[in-house]
């Protein structure tokens, strides 16, 4: 963990003013990402997890605004950065993949026009070099026939083959992070497979740094290396996907593991997490996730656990608070 | 692509036909023509020899189907004012009409898509909300009260702008041009801007309203997202999707500009056709009406269908969802 790491989040608050009073929706989240990484962010809806992707992006919508914390990119600090300056880290440094490949391409340029518009962007590159690399991009993310399609519009193109496109786009400066927002989820589950074989396979070739945020644990399994669980705009448990999701160490995550389905595992029954997430107007004192735990304890309701290190994750329990008990 | 152009000329043509029947129509409900015409030296044999010639003794449908084939072939008869030749008269008024409506669109365009773009992304700023007040005033205000302020203000006032006429036209053979010369490009400016403000105002307001609901979208947050200038979303990537309704409401109301034009020619003695048109109503000239209907609704069906041809021109989507 000596080199710098691509993303470092540290402590990073997103508040929106309100008229009813503000709102905080994202409550000191800490992450990093190393190069080559993946790491899936996790929860349910609304818990922050692409608020978060936004904040680092500088795409929140007003009034919503950073109002605590610090963003590096690459040991950059990149959250004071005027609108201007991110327009040169964004495309450039941080590739985005959006959740509907239908709906994030413009329907009346030609995906070429809109790789070479990114392309010539971001990289000294002209017209003729800037549209051979928007066809190398479309072969790169397995488009067939790519020197034809670069000419076609997006609904000439299925949902997969979009996704591609976007994922293209995504890549077009050759960024250090990619954040990609639900990638799979508007996809068939067939085609869900072979884009995130994709991710996997650019980020292993390019060492690019994957924010994978997704509310599917099956995609976190099987694609991300690490995976950091929100709930209600926290952090609640980070760590190595293999222990994350075999020993939980949050209640929360237990409860999200129980709930996945597997194939040929004779669980009796799927179990749920009783209740549903606090609205960001209403998060309890103490650990926000005490009202549906099962395991609750007095401290849970007054006062608010950090997150505390151990081994090679970090979770933000009570029950972890091995000095305490002792 | 084919089909669908064969598919929007006929319902073209469906149109045309029935505009030619309700102009039919009006011949026969305003009364004997030969009685207008004829003075009171005329026989009943000569009234009678007169009625034949015109062929009103035929039959309704023949006298319709005979209707239709001279109007094809531009021929409307004579006036009953003067008695020359009424498509003549209608094509030497033509030209005076088009280019004020030419201009007037041009000039709502030019004005009111950056208008209209100004007033979305600064929304909310106090420049952008006073000229939304200000559109709705624009909106609001008929024409011919506007023309008649703006007579006031620059003829009679200032003294700046002439407030009637056509001034110097200069003579092409098929077309008559008041553009090519100084007092002809003066005399068009005030008509030109009072028929125009209307449309301005329109325009912005539809502009701010598609970019508003555009700037929203999935695409223009992704562009955002992969680095692309604000300026640029703003004006190729929104602008170019909020032009469909625009060109849609642009072309549908060139037809309106040359019926709002009629308001427009009288308050400032335009010689155009709508100038025209009240001259024959005010004399019962039913020809000039029967023409000038027909070939208004020529314009306005010949505009629908290039609008929806346009269409596909420019949305990928349509072109080949009718291949």
């Amino acid at each position: 963990m000596s080199d710098t790491p691509v993303l470092d989040v540290r402590a990073l608050s997103v508040e929106f003013p309100g008229r009813h009073g503000t709102l905080t929706a994202l409550d000191g989240i800490s992450l990093s990402i190393q190069p080559g990484e993946i790491l899936g962010v996790v929860g349910e809806s609304g818990a922050g997890k692409s608020m978060t992707g936004l904040a680092v992006q500088g795409l929140l919508e007003p009034p919503g605004h950073i109002a605590g914390g610090e963003v590096h990119l690459a040991g950059r600090r990149i959250d004071r950065l005027s609108d201007r300056d991110m327009e040169k880290v964004r495309g450039a440094e941080i590739g985005a993949i959006f959740q509907d490949p239908l709906t994030s391409l413009n329907p009346l340029f030609s995906v070429g026009q809109q790789l070479i518009e990114t392309i010539r962007q971001h990289l000294d590159l002209g017209r003729r070099e800037a549209r051979q690399r928007a066809v190398e991009l479309l072969a790169e993310v397995g488009i067939p026939a790519p020197d034809e399609r670069v000419d076609h519009y997006p609904h000439q193109f299925s949902g997969g083959m979009r996704q591609r496109v976007v994922i293209a786009l995504a890549l077009a400066a050759r960024p250090k992070l990619i954040i990609a927002d639900e990638p799979t989820t508007a996809l068939d589950v067939s085609i869900q497979a072979q884009i995130t074989a994709l991710l996997r396979r650019l980020c292993d070739d390019h060492g690019t740094a994957v924010m994978l945020v997704t509310h599917d644990m099956g995609v976190i399994a099987e694609t991300a290396d690490r995976v950091a669980v929100m709930y209600a705009g926290r952090l609640v448990e980070i760590g190595p996907v293999v222990e994350v999701i075999g020993n939980p160490q949050h209640p929360y995550t237990a409860g999200l593991m129980g709930s996945i389905p597997e194939l040929g595992a004779r669980k009796p029954m799927l179990t749920q997490i009783d209740g549903s997430m606090p609205r960001l107007d209403s998060i309890p004192r103490g650990c926000a996730f005490n009202p549906r735990c099962p395991h609750v304890m007095e401290k849970c309701r007054t006062d608010r656990p950090e997150l505390v290190v151990s081994g090679s994750g970090a979770s933000a329990c009570w029950l972890n608070d091995k000095e305490d008990v002792a | 692509m084919l089909v669908f152009i064969l598919k929007r000329l006929f319902n073209a043509a469906m149109v045309m036909l029935a505009v030619a029947f309700l102009a039919f129509l009006i011949f026969r409900a305003a009364g004997d023509p030969v009685e207008i015409m004829a003075n009171d030296q005329m026989s009943i044999e000569d009234k009678e020899a007169l009625r034949d010639s015109l062929g009103l003794n035929d039959s309704f449908v023949t006298q319709y189907l005979r209707f239709v084939g001279n109007a094809a072939r531009g021929d409307f008869g004579i006036s009953y004012r003067n008695g020359q030749k009424v498509l003549g008269l209608i094509a030497d008024r033509f030209p005076a009409t088009m280019e004020l409506v030419l201009v007037a669109t041009i000039l709502s365009l030019v004005i009111g898509i950056p208008l209209g773009v100004l007033t979305a992304i600064h929304r909310g700023r106090w420049h952008a909300e006073a000229l939304q007040f200000v559109s709705i005033i624009g909106v609001s205000l008929p024409s011919f009260v506007v023309g008649i302020l703006l007579i006031l203000v620059f003829s009679v006032i200032l003294g700046i702008a002439p407030a009637f006429g056509r001034g110097e036209v200069v003579d092409l053979g098929w077309w008559s041009t008041g553009l090519l010369t100084p007092s002809g490009r003066a005399a068009l400016v005030l008509p030109a801007i009072s028929l125009s403000l209307y449309q301005i105002t329109l325009i912005m307001r539809l502009v701010r309203a598609e970019m508003m609901e555009v700037m929203r979208s999935d695409f223009v947050k992704f562009a955002r997202a992969r680095g692309v200038p604000r300026w640029r979303i703003q004006f190729r990537h929104a602008l170019k999707n909020c032009l469909m309704p625009v060109i849609t409401m642009t072309a549908m109301n060139v037809g309106a500009l040359i019926a709002f034009a009629l308001i427009t020619e009288t308050v400032f003695q335009w010689p155009g056709m709508g100038m025209l048109f009240i001259q024959a109503v005010t004399f019962l000239d039913i020809p000039v009406m029967a023409a000038y209907l027909c070939i208004i609704s020529f314009i306005f069906v010949t505009l629908n269908t290039v609008v929806d041809i346009a269409y596909a021109v420019i949305d990928p989507r349509l072109r080949h969802a009718t291949r």
